[in-house]
């Protein structure tokens, strides 16, 4: 989300508007979509959290779990954005920035509630994890190890982790299998797979090569290019349990 | 009067349950007012945080005592039905003590992640007017990292690594231990029973 827009970009880059929210937020639901997250991705870069009324608007339409990630750097700033109905809260530059953040949160409102989102590039020293991805200008690295940081966040309380392979992003080849298999090595609550899908068989090898608990995807939604309700019954003959 | 009372216990997100019930027609008003408890048609009692702050910020409203003596049909949901048990070990506190049993913390499994958060399937429930017309294999969304277990009051039992309370029931005291604001078409349903009780 940008500026009351979907957007989406390629490697998080080249944003192009794909659709008003209110629509594409009621079709997911109908079509069978298992979560929505909301990233409102220039939150950070512009230094400004993110917008409720939007957050409220969709929250009133959805019964399915609803994550909204964006500029959260507060505990006030979260007990906003779930009193405006959210169910979780997704953090990512303002828990590097602020590691301590993740306690806070996960003390006041329960493990259960608190994401954190990693941005990882592939790098010849290993994975790591990028800041302010939203705004390519002011995208940078954080200085942290992907597989170091996954643990650290763990400890400090996130209740479930996603996984965006900056690498794959948009470019629809496919999730960053191996990737995602080194950080499930070390990830103890629920990791969700972002980044890449592009077919069908995308999702399965997530669930199966890497064993994410949930996979996430963009692009191919919005798009139309796959369509909820006939990747879950494929994923189901595939013999993964999904929710018909 | 409104169709339910929503216990405002002071944990964040009843925003989303407020929401369910109003695409459902259903008016509700959160209150943590002993008298209005009292007085209210229906009572939900909601939960977001840990089970001690939860029994903490209801004694200080005086509903500790209050809850256990309603009437009315009341429905817990998620960390509120576990407040409906003796006692909880999520910080180790003495619960409102409408079920018998102990609630405990679910045992990590490489394969089964704590907490749990998924969309998990009834695959049997006693006949109770909460949850008529289900159909065969109905899908609820779970989040939670405690888990009361099997017991003389399980409605429906639920499978993730072991099998724990989805739904107790004692006499006008129902508890759900899944999101039904958040389970789509099911949880809708889950609602409506609860509106007609």
């Amino acid at each position: 989300m940008r500026d009351g827009q979907v957007v989406k970009g390629v490697n998080f880059r080249d944003h192009r508007v794909v659709g008003d929210i209110m629509s594409l937020a009621t079709r997911y639901r109908d079509e069978g979509a298992d979560e929505l997250v909301f990233y409102d991705i220039t939150a950070s870069p512009q230094g400004r959290s993110v917008d409720r009324g939007w957050v409220q608007r969709v929250a009133r339409v959805l019964d399915i779990p609803f994550c909204v990630a964006g500029g959260i750097r507060t505990v006030a700033d979260a007990e906003a954005v779930l009193n405006a109905g959210a169910e979780k809260i997704s953090i990512n530059s303002p828990a590097l920035a602020d590691p301590d953040l993740i306690d806070a949160l996960s003390h006041r409102f329960g493990a259960q509630c608190v994401v954190v989102g990693i941005d990882s590039q592939r790098t010849p020293e290993g994975y790591r994890a990028y800041q302010l991805t939203g705004d390519p200008t002011r995208s940078r690295p954080s200085g942290r190890d992907v597989l170091a940081w996954v643990r650290e966040v763990q400890a400090r309380g996130a209740g479930e982790i996603v996984l965006n392979c900056m690498g794959s992003d948009g470019l629809r080849n496919g999730y960053d299998i191996e990737q995602l298999r080194a950080v499930r090595a070390v990830c103890h609550v629920p990791l969700v797979a972002s980044g890449g899908a592009g077919a069908i068989e995308h999702f399965a090898a997530a669930f199966m090569q890497a064993g994410v608990d949930a996979a996430l995807a963009a692009s191919v939604f919005h798009t139309g290019a796959i369509v909820i309700s006939e990747l879950k019954r494929a994923l189901h003959a595939a013999g993964i349990e999904v929710r018909p | 009067m409104t169709d339910a009372l929503i216990i405002d216990s002071g944990g964040a997100n009843l925003a989303s349950l407020r929401y369910a019930f109003a695409r459902l027609g259903a008016t509700t008003c959160v209150s943590a007012e002993p008298d209005a408890v009292v007085a209210a048609r229906r009572v939900i009692l909601p939960g977001v945080g840990s089970a001690a702050d939860a029994m903490r910020r209801l004694r200080v409203a005086g509903l500790a005592n209050v809850l256990p003596r309603l009437t009315q049909p009341l429905l817990g949901i998620c960390l509120g039905m576990q407040l409906l048990f003796e006692h909880s070990a999520e910080g180790e506190v003495e619960c409102l003590g409408i079920l018998p049993q102990r609630v405990h913390r679910l045992q990590p499994s490489p394969e089964r992640p704590v907490p749990h958060m998924g969309w998990n399937c009834l695959h049997t429930a006693e006949v109770d007017p909460l949850l008529e017309g289900l159909g065969a294999l109905p899908y609820f969304y779970f989040v939670h990292g405690y888990a009361a277990p099997v017991g003389p009051f399980t409605l429906a039992p639920v499978e993730y690594g072991e099998s724990f309370s989805a739904v107790v029931r004692r006499a006008n005291f129902w508890g759900v231990q899944f999101h039904p604001e958040r389970s789509a078409a099911a949880g809708a349903r889950v609602l409506t029973n609860f509106l007609r009780l």
